[in-house]
Formats: C-alpha cells, sequence, structure tokens
C-alpha cells in the first residue's frame, strides 16, 4: 500500500503539522515528516476526524428518484463524512434484518463513506408492534440505532419496551419528538407568523412533551436515549435537566435549526419547510448555546432530498425536508465557530466523535493519532462561496442556502486513508467502489 | 399600486381609498340600464377556482364582464401535486393561453404568492381566498360597505370607527384581511371569539381581543359575525353548537345593545341559528345583501386599477377624476350595446 503524506494541517484547529497515512491508519504525527508516495499540502487547512451523521435519509430503496445510497454517499463524502446513518423510511420500511443488510451493502459497495442503517422501533414505522430489533442488530448490518424517524414513538408502553428491549445490545432509540395529536395538519411552527399566514401551527409543546415523558421513561428504565432533531429552546431545558440528574439522554440539531427561522416561511416558498419546522430567533440561540455547552451532543443534518416536483407547489402539499450533507460544515463554522462559540476541537467533538460513540460505530469518531484510522477531513475555513445546488453531489436540490454566502469548504476526505475527496469534488466511483470499505 | 392583489398588506392607506373612490364610480356605472364598460376590453382574466365558491366566482365574473374582459373560468378543484395537474402546470397553461390577470381561489394558504412569485406567469395575480389565510377583496367590500355607513364621502377613511369582529378567528381568512385593512384605515378593530378560535400570536396583530361579546357591543360601530362551521365542535374548539350560540351568536337582544347607528355585516353564507339568529338576518341592520352588490363594484375597481393603467391606450393616471375623464375610463360612452338584464344575473 502506498503512503500519503498531508502536510501543514492544523490538527483540530492546532499548529500545523504532518500527519503520514499508510494501510489506512494514521501511522505518525509530527512535524518534518517526509520520504511518502504522495503528498497533500495542507497549509492552512485544519484537519478534523471524519464527520459522522447520526440522521441521514437515503431513500434507497424505494425513493431512488430522491436519492440513491451512492449520490447520498458521495454528497456525505463532499461534506466531510466518512459515515452516515441511514434512517428507515425507505420503502419498503428498514424493519426488517433483511432491508437493513440491503441498504448496508449498498454502502460497501459505493466506498464514498460507511453506511450504518438504522432500523426501525416498529413494524412499518406504525408504532404498533416492535420491529425485529434484535434480528436487525445480529444481521450482517449491526444495527444498533434504532428510530421511527418521520413518525413518533408516541404509544408510551412501546417506547418503554422499545427502549428496555435494546439495552440488550446497547442499542438506542432515537427518537423523532412529535406528538401527533397536537401536529395534526401542522405546517409550521405554531406562533405568530402561523397565525398571520394561516398555516396549521406545529407548537414547542408538541416537541416537549414527548421529550419529557421519554427521558423519564429512559431513566426509569435505565436505558440509554437519543434525541432527534431538537428545535425548541423548552426542549433545551428538559435536556439539560436529564443530563443534570445523570440520565442517559443525548440529542442533536441540525444545521438548519442553528441558522435559519420561521420568518423564512413568510415567502410560503416549500424549500423551508421541514419537520421539526424551523422556530424562532430565541429557539436559534438556545440551540446554539446548547449546542456550545454541550447539552447537545451532535449536528446531525436530517438530509432530506425530494424530487423538484414535490418541493415546487404549494405549501401544504409540499415535501418536507430539506438537503444538508454538503453544507453542514458550513453553517455550523457560520453560526458556532466564526461567532466565537465553539472552536474546531469543539466542531470535531460534535460533529465527530460524539455522534460516533452515540452510534457505537467503531473506527470513526476517533482522535487524529498513529494506528488511528485514516478517517480525515481537511477543512478550508478562510473560504467563503455562494452555495450553488447545481454543484451538489446530491440527486436532489432542495436546499434552504441556495445563493447564501457561507464560510469554510471541504478540501479532502480520506476513509480509511483513501482519497474520497479531492480537491472539493468526489473522486471517480471507481477509485473507491469495494475497495474502501 | 402593486402589480398584485395579494393580501390586504400590500395596500397602503392611499391605495386602499383609491380602490374604495373608484368603487363609488363603479357603482354608479351598476345603477345603469348599459352596465358595461370597455376598460378591459381585449384582456383575459382567468377565475381559477380551487375550491367550490359560487358567490366569489360569480361576483369577479360580473366585475370582469361590465368591465369587458373576456373571461374564462377555470376550476380545477381537487387539483394537486397528489391529485393530478400541480399549481404550477396551471399556471403555466394559462401564461400560455395569455392571461393578462388570473383570480385565484386556492384551499392551500399562500398559493397566490407562490403565483406571483414564481416566473409561471406574468399577469396579475388577485387573491380571492387562501386557505385560512387571507381574503383581500372580501375585506375591501366590507370597508366598501362601512365607510358608506359611517363615513361617507371619496377620499374618507375610518378613522376612529369600531369594528368588532366575532366567530373562527383561527380559520378565518376573511378576518386576518379585515384585521389588515381596517387598521391601515385607522379602524379600531376587535376580534371577538372563544379562545380556541383565536390564533396563536394574536397580540402581534393591530387588534384588540376579547372573549366577551357582551362586553364590547355597545362600543360597537360595525359587527361582523364570522360563519363557525359545526365541525369545528368535533374537534373541540367549543363544546356544543347552543353553547356556542349563547355565548357569542347575535340574536334580536344582543342586536338592541349595538348603538343606534351600527351596523351588522356578515361575508356569507350565513349559518342562521348558530352564529345569527333569523330575525337579525333579515333585519334592516344587517347588510349582506348589501355587501354582496358592493363586492361587484369593488372588484371591478381591483381590476380596473390592476389593469387598466397597465397598457400604453389607458396612459391616463389611475386616480378616479382622471380615469373617469380618460377615453378607457369607467364611461359608459362607447359601451357595447350589451343586454342590460343578461349582465345583471347572477
Ligand atoms: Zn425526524
Amino acid at each position: 500500500m502506498t503512503t500519503h503524506l498531508i502536510r501543514n494541517a492544523r490538527i483540530l484547529g492546532g499548529d500545523p503539522q504532518d500527519v503520514l497515512i499508510a494501510d489506512g491508519v494514521v501511522r505518525e504525527v509530527g512535524t518534518g515528516l517526509g520520504g511518502a508516495d504522495t503528498e497533500t499540502d495542507a497549509t492552512g487547512l485544519v484537519l478534523l476526524p471524519g464527520l459522522v451523521d447520526l440522521h441521514t435519509h437515503l431513500r434507497e430503496p424505494g425513493r431512488e428518484d430522491a436519492e440513491t445510497v451512492l449520490t447520498g454517499t458521495r454528497a456525505a463524502a463532499r461534506g466531510g463524512y466518512t459515515a452516515v446513518h441511514a434512517m428507515a423510511n425507505t420503502f419498503p420500511v428498514a424493519d426488517t434484518a433483511g432491508v437493513v443488510e440491503q441498504v448496508w451493502r449498498l454502502g460497501r459497495a459505493s466506498g464514498y463513506c460507511d453506511v450504518q442503517p438504522v432500523g426501525a422501533v416498529t413494524v412499518g414505522l406504525e408504532g404498533k408492534q416492535l420491529a425485529e430489533l434484535g434480528a436487525m442488530h445480529d444481521s450482517a448490518a449491526g444495527v444498533r440505532v434504532f428510530s421511527d424517524d418521520g413518525k413518533c414513538v408516541d404509544d408510551a408502553v412501546i417506547m418503554r419496551r422499545a427502549l428496555e428491549y435494546v439495552k440488550a445490545f446497547d442499542g438506542v432509540v432515537a427518537q423523532h419528538a412529535q406528538e401527533p395529536r397536537l401536529t395534526e395538519g401542522a405546517q409550521m411552527n405554531e406562533g405568530a407568523v402561523s397565525g398571520e399566514l394561516g398555516l396549521g401551527g406545529w407548537p414547542a409543546v408538541a416537541e416537549e412533551a414527548i421529550i419529557a415523558r421519554d427521558v423519564l421513561l429512559a431513566a426509569h428504565v435505565g436505558s440509554r436515549l437519543h434525541v432527534c432533531h431538537v428545535s425548541t429552546a423548552g426542549s433545551v431545558e428538559i435536556i439539560r435537566w436529564a443530563k443534570a440528574k445523570g440520565w442517559d439522554v443525548t440529542a442533536e440539531v441540525t444545521p438548519h435549526h442553528l441558522l435559519l427561522t420561521d420568518e423564512l416561511v413568510r415567502s410560503y416558498d416549500p424549500v423551508y419547510k421541514v419537520n421539526p419546522p424551523l422556530r424562532t430567533a430565541a429557539d436559534v440561540a438556545a440551540l446554539r448555546e446548547a449546542l456550545a455547552d454541550g447539552t447537545i451532543d451532535a449536528v446531525a443534518t436530517d438530509h432530506a432530498p425530494h424530487p423538484a416536483e414535490d418541493k415546487d407547489c404549494e405549501w401544504a402539499v409540499a415535501a418536507m425536508g430539506m438537503v444538508g450533507l454538503e453544507t453542514a460544515l458550513s453553517v455550523v463554522q457560520h453560526t458556532m465557530v466564526d461567532t466565537g462559540l465553539l472552536d474546531w476541537a469543539g466542531v470535531a467533538d460534535r460533529m465527530s466523535f460524539r455522534p460516533a460513540r452515540i452510534g457505537r460505530l467503531a473506527g470513526h469518531g476517533r482522535p487524529v493519532s498513529p494506528g488511528e484510522p485514516a478517517n480525515l477531513v481537511l477543512v478550508d475555513p478562510a473560504y467563503r462561496g455562494t452555495v450553488t445546488p447545481e454543484s451538489f453531489a446530491t440527486r436532489s436540490r432542495n436546499t434552504p442556502y441556495r445563493g447564501l454566502e457561507l464560510p469554510g469548504r471541504v478540501r479532502a476526505t480520506f476513509l480509511r486513508g483513501v482519497p474520497t475527496v479531492v480537491d472539493g469534488e468526489p473522486v471517480a466511483p471507481e477509485a473507491v467502489a469495494g475497495g474502501a470499505a | 399600486m402593486k402589480r398584485h392583489l395579494v393580501s390586504a398588506a400590500d395596500l397602503t392607506r392611499d391605495d386602499a381609498l383609491l380602490i374604495l373612490d373608484t368603487a363609488e364610480e363603479m357603482a354608479q356605472v351598476s345603477s345603469r340600464a348599459v352596465k358595461k364598460l370597455p376598460t378591459l376590453r381585449g384582456r383575459t382574466v382567468v377565475n381559477l377556482f380551487f375550491e367550490d365558491s359560487t358567490r366569489t366566482r360569480t361576483s369577479f365574473e360580473i366585475a370582469e364582464k361590465r368591465l369587458s374582459a373576456d373571461v374564462v373560468n377555470f376550476s380545477a378543484k381537487g387539483s394537486s401535486v397528489s391529485k393530478g395537474e400541480s399549481l404550477k402546470d396551471t399556471a403555466l397553461t394559462l401564461q400560455a393561453m395569455g392571461a393578462d390577470a388570473v383570480v385565484i381561489r386556492h384551499g392551500a394558504s399562500g398559493a397566490p404568492l407562490r403565483l406571483a412569485q414564481s416566473d409561471w406567469l406574468h399577469g396579475s395575480v388577485i387573491n380571492a381566498g387562501d386557505g385560512t389565510h387571507e381574503h383581500p377583496t372580501q375585506a375591501l367590500l366590507d370597508a366598501f360597505t362601512m365607510r358608506r355607513h359611517l363615513n361617507p364621502g371619496a377620499g374618507r377613511d375610518l378613522a376612529g370607527r369600531r369594528v368588532t369582529i366575532v366567530g373562527d378567528i383561527l380559520h378565518s381568512r376573511v378576518a386576518r384581511s379585515n384585521v389588515l385593512l381596517l387598521s391601515t384605515l385607522g379602524a379600531e378593530v376587535t376580534l371577538v371569539a372563544p379562545p380556541t378560535l383565536v390564533p396563536i400570536g394574536v397580540e402581534s396583530w393591530p387588534c384588540e381581543v376579547s372573549y366577551d361579546l357582551d362586553a364590547v357591543l355597545a362600543k360597537t360601530d360595525a359587527l361582523m359575525m364570522l360563519r363557525v362551521q359545526r365541525e369545528r365542535m368535533n374537534a373541540a374548539f367549543f363544546p356544543t353548537e347552543r353553547e356556542y350560540s349563547r355565548r357569542y351568536g347575535l340574536d334580536g337582544i344582543r342586536m338592541a345593545a349595538l348603538p343606534g347607528h351600527a351596523i351588522v355585516m356578515h361575508p356569507g353564507p350565513m349559518v342562521r341559528g348558530m352564529e345569527i339568529t333569523a330575525d337579525v338576518a333579515d333585519s334592516p341592520r344587517c347588510t349582506v345583501v348589501e355587501q354582496v352588490a358592493n363586492g361587484v363594484s369593488v372588484r371591478m375597481a381591483v381590476l380596473y386599477l390592476l389593469l387598466g393603467g397597465a397598457t400604453p391606450a389607458d396612459g391616463a393616471p389611475a386616480g378616479p377624476t382622471a380615469a373617469a375623464d380618460a377615453p378607457a375610463g369607467p364611461t359608459a360612452a362607447d359601451a357595447p350595446a350589451a343586454p342590460a338584464a343578461e349582465e345583471s344575473t347572477p
């Protein structure tokens, strides 16, 4: 195997160092290293562990018109990710060992980044009967994260049982917290803007009530709970309280909830339609603060690709969701780093270390030190550029950031030492297919 | 004035007064034997109705025909991405047909704004009611009706006039547009409803809110009763129809508590026995029928002002006086001899 030298990289934002990669692992970290077959000049660039996404919708099987595992993992690599958790709301639903293995194999075949399938908690995401959680764990996919994402496990008994059951294999239930009765017909955040626009409200309490119940349930049965896409200041307070109690609760926030507010809905442009909905500026501030102080553990994209026709329509019938893999790091730099709330070590913690730990992903979210897998990303923090969806690797274009100037750019991504992105663009499929995984 | 009328918030005080004053002139035209003006001859106006609303569509259609527009009724009920042709494809079709204006009624809040802001079509977009959002021409006809009773005369607004709107505010596009327009015109608006039917965030609206109808009656110059759908009861917005009527319905006793000059309004269709009793609905203080007639005048004014000045042939400024003197203004001088009877049939 060839050796590769990354020269003058600021590891986690520190002083420039050289990193020698061989056989898919970091062999040496130091200054004045040499003797490698190939080199990357990383002067001015920040080196982070490969990013890990806890919440990605890859759409395959079933909605290949929106995304495939191949296009989605290319987009992930372009965004600096080396591992993504593929959500279970596919067609068919990933609620059996067969489907999760299929998605896992597609990820291996792609080679752009590792795909860790998430299993459904209940059969068909219907919230009634537990799916074969053990079989999904025992499969080649080795599922440890279970979620009915898109739907809430709203039945308290089913939720309790799921939390208990997955303890047998160190699993975690990732809850999409949305009280269904309080959100019937919901179209956007319930508040001043929804009242004016005449759109059905999605009240903060519908999220907070479920989170409050779930942290209590998790504490009662001594289980691990993960809260998906926290979107309100009230949710942050509940999670902060649960953590202070010492309960095993983790949480994620999306990039869009760190930046955008429900004021954008005034345009009725469905590109801003997402679930949970964009909230208020006060919520955004609380979420940033919570991510900074660690109350929220991770940034997760909730990358949700949709074909153009599902967004090029009136608000009420438009699909919910935004693509996010290729803009996540830029949005985090813009909202957290450039504002002084988080340094690059903090970014590595919230976008790699902690999400990998929550997902129990061995080999990801590891420090940049000798002997560790060479899952790495090189970021140019000085770059500023306008978001142009046409340049995306994802199959879909439903980004809320079109035309927005954002800082930072992924220059290179390495998956176990193999470059998946070079000079900001994904390498040819043949260069990674099957080989990296 | 803007090119589209999507929200009552699009109108400045001057815009609104211009429409009301122009509507007064249109009303005079409507009282003539020959009710037709040549103003929009050769212009195509499409009534694009995704929801059934015979009364609103008919009102627009009469207004369009009185202005000599070529009228196309395009009913697209039930159309949506999931059910068939999309709003986008419908709009592209209308654009290809050369629509100069599209009057749109849609069940989805924001659909008219989507049309206006898209590059799907280039004509003017007039909102004829979108979901639970707005219904600006309804608000204009309501303001027109109020002004005639409470402060008649060209150039006059509704400063200091007290308007009380009662009923299902949460789901009412009429209420939203009225609050915006009436506050622009200087009126003091109070919304009355059970708390379940008041939107979250109403504190930011330019109006007061009360849960007690009896407390505000004596301080009301115009009382607007909104329709309350019986189905709301099933979603626990109120316990029973009878309880709603007792607390928020208008009967003869409550009407007697209004000041002598006060009028009772309703955008229709009324649910007699629910929000309004038959004796009130049929009383001379109730302006429901008058509102319908005023709707035609106001819609003529809106179409005239949005479209009339848009071609070089109509070079005259859009002021009511100038317009009346202009060749293509609201004058019946060269109107085609359309049978009046046909034109006045709803
Ligand atoms: Zn979700």
